[in-house]
C-alpha cells in the first residue's frame, strides 16, 4: 500500500501499522478498494499475455523438436504428406532466398525514402503525405499484397520465388521507411553542421556522415521487418507455387517456404503432417527469433549513447 | 627601394577572394551531385505513392468482370457460390467484422491494462521483461497463432464453449450470443486468437502514448491526494484519450486484414449469424482458402474481395492514423 503515500525524502519508512492507520484516515474504503482492484487488473493484464505465449512457444518447441533431426535440414519434402519422412530443405532454402530478395529490394528503397522525409522533405507538404501513405501502407493486408502481385506479376511471368519477394518487399518497404526516418532523426544536427563545415555537400554528408552515424538502428528496424517479412504466409500462397526439391533460382520454377509447410500441413488430418507442420513452426519461430535477438543486439552495440 | 617594414602592407586576399577558394570547392559536380541524390531519394519516397495507386487499380481491373456480373449484389448479397457464379460478400464482410469487434472487445482492457502496468504500475525491474514479452508476441508469425490455434486450442475449448452455451439456453439475448452447438473452429475462435495477435500493437502505442502526459499532470493529481487509479482515471486516460483511440483503431485494421490464423480456425462456413460460437468466415480467409482453386470469374470474385478488404482496412487506417498524426501534433507542441 505504499504506493499511496507520498514520503518527503527525510522521513522516516512508516510502519506497516502505521501505515494501515494513516491510510484509514486519509482515504476512504472505497477509494481503496477500486486503486486496489485497478491494480489487479493491471497484473491480470499482464499475466494474460503470458500465458497464451507461454503455451504457444511451449507447444511449439516441445512438438516440433520431436520432429528435428538431419534429414529434416537435407532432405527434400515428403512425397506423401500423410506418411511419416521426408525433409523440409526446401521450404528453408525457399523462405531464404525470398526473404533476402526482398529486403534486396525494399531495404534500399525504404532506406533512401526515409532519406528524402526526413533530410529533404521536412515538414513540406509532400513528404507529410509520403509519411502518411507509408503508414497507411502498413496497414494494407497482406492477402490483398498478394492479391496485387497476383495481377501484376504472375499472371504475366507465373509462378516464382520473386513474386513472393516482390509482394514481401511491398510489405517491409513502409517499415523499412518509418524506422529508418526515426533513426535518422536521432542523429544530432551537429554532426551534420560539422560536415558541412568541412566542405562536404549535402549527399556527401548523407551518405558519409548521417547514415553511419545511424546504422545500428537502421539496421535493427531493417532486421525486425525481415523478421516480420520471413514469417508471411497470405501473400506467398498462390504466388510461388510448390516444390517438392530445393530450390536457389527465385527467378525461374516454384518454389517453397516454410510458412507455406506449415500452413498446407496444418489443414490435414494426418498426425506425420500435423508433426512435420510443428516442426516447420519450430524452424521458422527459431529463425524469426535468431533475426530478433541479432536486431536488438545490433541496436545495442550500435546506439549512438554508446558512441 | 622601399624600406623594410615589421609589418607586411601588401593587402592580403580576401577570404571570399574567388582566386583564393580555387580548389577548396569542388565546383558544379558536387551541386549536380546534390540534385542527382536529391531526385533518387524522392523517388524511393514516391514509390510508396505508386505501389498504393497502382494496387487499387490493378485488383480493380482484374475484379472488375465479377463487379459487373454481381452488381451492387456483391457487397449485399448474403450467397457466395461461386459453382452457380453467385458472388454477394455480406456474410464474408460480416464475418470480418464480427471477428475483429470480438478480438477488440478481449484485446483493448488487457492492452490498456498492460499500457498502464508499464507505465504507471510495474516495479522498474519487470518492464523489460513486459516489453520483450510483448516483442516475443509480435514476433510469432500468424501461421503459427493458426497451427496452435486449430490444433491445440479450438479442441481444448471447445467444451467450454458449450457449457456457456448450454449455461445459456433458454436466457433472451445471451441464447441468440452463445446458443446453439457449439464447435471448436469458429468465431469465438478466431476473435480469441486475433486479439493475441492485436495485443502487442495496441500496448506498444497506447504506451508511447500514455509515455507522453506531461508529469505536472501526474504531479498535480497526486498532490491533490489522488489514489493512482485516480490519477490514472483522470490524469492520465484524458490526456491519452485520443491517441489510444487511434491504437486501438490499427489494432481493428490488424485483425481485419490477418489471413492466415483467421483462415485456419475460423471454421469456413458462409453464415450470418449471431452465435458466436458457430464456424464463420472472412474475406481474407476464403481469399487464402479457395484461391488456387478458382477460376475465371471466381478467381476475379476473390480479387473483388480483396478490393473490398483494401477498401475497409484503408478506411479503418487513414481514421486511425489521423487521430494518432493529430495527437502527436499536439504532444509535440505542447
Amino acid at each position: 500500500m505504499s504506493d499511496l503515500l507520498v514520503r518527503g525524502p527525510s522521513e522516516p519508512e512508516p510502519t506497516e501499522d502505521q501505515e494501515r492507520r494513516l491510510l484509514e484516515v486519509t482515504i476512504g474504503r472505497s477509494r481503496r478498494v477500486r486503486n486496489r482492484l485497478a491494480t489487479v487488473w493491471m497484473y491480470a493484464s499482464f499475466v494474460a499475455v503470458v500465458i497464451p505465449l507461454g503455451f504457444i512457444v511451449g507447444y511449439v518447441v516441445a512438438k516440433g523438436l520431436s520432429v528435428l533431426s538431419v534429414d529434416w535440414f537435407t532432405k527434400p519434402l515428403a512425397i506423401i504428406s500423410s506418411q511419416p519422412g521426408g525433409g523440409m530443405a526446401p521450404a528453408i532454402v525457399g523462405t531464404l532466398v525470398i526473404t533476402f530478395w526482398a529486403a534486396a529490394m525494399a531495404v534500399p528503397l525504404g532506406v533512401l525514402g526515409a532519406v528524402y522525409l526526413h533530410e529533404y522533405g521536412g515538414k513540406g507538404r509532400l513528404a507529410r503525405l509520403i509519411r502518411f501513405m507509408s503508414d497507411v501502407m502498413t496497414g494494407v493486408p497482406s492477402i490483398v499484397m498478394g492479391l496485387f502481385i497476383y495481377t501484376i506479376w504472375t499472371l504475366r511471368f507465373g509462378l516464382s520465388g520473386f513474386a513472393g519477394s516482390l509482394a514481401l518487399g511491398c510489405l517491409m518497404l513502409p517499415i523499412v521507411i518509418r524506422s529508418t526516418e526515426e533513426m535518422l532523426r536521432l542523429v544530432p544536427d551537429d554532426l551534420r553542421m560539422a560536415s558541412y563545415a568541412l566542405g562536404n555537400r549535402k549527399w556527401r554528408t548523407i551518405i558519409t556522415v548521417v547514415l553511419p552515424a545511424a546504422l545500428g538502428g537502421i539496421v535493427s528496424g531493417v532486421m525486425l521487418a525481415v523478421a516480420r517479412a520471413a514469417g508471411e504466409t497470405a501473400p506467398l500462397l498462390f504466388l510461388i507455387g510448390a516444390s517438392r526439391t530445393v530450390n536457389w533460382d527465385a527467378f525461374t520454377g516454384p518454389n517453397s517456404a516454410l510458412s507455406l509447410q506449415i500452413f498446407t500441413n496444418a489443414t490435414t488430418p494426418f498426425a506425420a503432417a500435423q508433426n512435420r507442420a510443428w516442426g516447420a513452426a519450430l524452424t521458422l519461430v527459431g529463425l524469426v527469433f535468431i533475426l530478433t535477438i541479432i536486431a536488438r543486439v545490433v541496436a545495442a552495440r550500435f546506439s549512438l549513447k554508446h558512441q | 627601394m622601399t624600406p623594410p617594414t615589421l609589418v607586411d602592407e601588401t593587402p592580403s586576399p580576401s577570404p571570399t577572394d574567388p582566386e583564393r577558394l580555387k580548389g577548396l570547392t569542388s565546383g558544379g559536380r558536387g551541386g549536380r551531385g546534390d540534385v542527382v541524390f536529391r531526385w533518387v531519394a524522392l523517388l524511393a519516397g514516391l514509390f510508396v505513392l505508386a505501389i498504393l495507386a497502382l494496387i487499387a487499380y490493378t485488383t480493380t481491373h482484374e475484379a472488375w468482370p465479377a463487379f459487373k456480373l454481381a452488381g451492387v449484389k456483391f457487397v449485399v448479397g448474403t450467397t457466395w457460390d461461386p459453382v452457380h457464379n453467385e458472388y454477394g460478400a455480406l456474410a464474408l464482410i460480416y464475418g470480418t467484422i464480427l471477428t475483429s469487434v470480438i478480438a477488440l472487445i478481449l484485446a483493448v482492457p488487457v492492452s490498456i491494462g498492460i499500457a498502464l502496468f508499464v507505465n504507471e504500475a510495474a516495479p522498474r525491474r519487470l518492464r523489460r521483461p513486459v516489453v520483450t514479452v510483448l516483442d516475443l508476441l509480435a514476433a510469432v508469425p500468424s501461421v503459427v497463432y493458426g497451427l496452435w490455434g486449430i490444433l491445440v486450442f479450438a479442441p481444448w475449448i471447445q467444451p467450454l464453449y458449450q457449457d456457456v452455451a448450454d449455461a445459456c439456453k433458454g436466457i433472451p439475448v445471451l441464447d441468440s450470443i452463445f446458443g446453439g452447438t457449439a464447435s471448436g473452429p469458429s468465431y469465438m475462435t478466431a476473435g480469441i486468437i486475433l486479439a493475441i495477435m492485436i495485443i502487442p500493437i495496441v500496448t506498444s502505442l497506447s504506451r508511447e502514448v500514455i509515455a507522453t502526459v506531461p508529469a505536472s499532470q501526474r504531479e498535480a493529481a497526486y498532490g491533490m491526494g489522488a489514489t493512482r487509479w485516480e490519477m490514472i482515471r483522470h490524469a492520465v486516460l484524458p490526456w491519452s484519450r485520443g491517441g489510444v483511440v487511434g491504437a486501438i483503431m490499427l489494432g481493428l485494421g490488424r485483425a481485419m486484414g490477418e489471413t492466415i490464423a483467421v483462415a485456419l480456425v475460423v471454421g469456413s462456413a458462409i453464415q450470418i449469424t449471431s452465435h458466436v460460437f458457430l464456424p464463420g468466415y472472412s474475406i481474407a480467409a476464403i481469399i487464402a482458402n479457395t484461391f488456387g482453386s478458382a477460376e475465371d470469374v471466381g478467381r476475379s470474385a476473390l480479387i473483388g474481395l480483396g478490393v473490398v478488404l483494401f477498401v475497409m482496412t484503408i478506411l479503418v487506417n487513414v481514421a486511425a492514423r489521423s487521430i494518432v498524426t493529430r495527437f502527436d501534433r499536439r504532444a509535440q507542441g505542447a
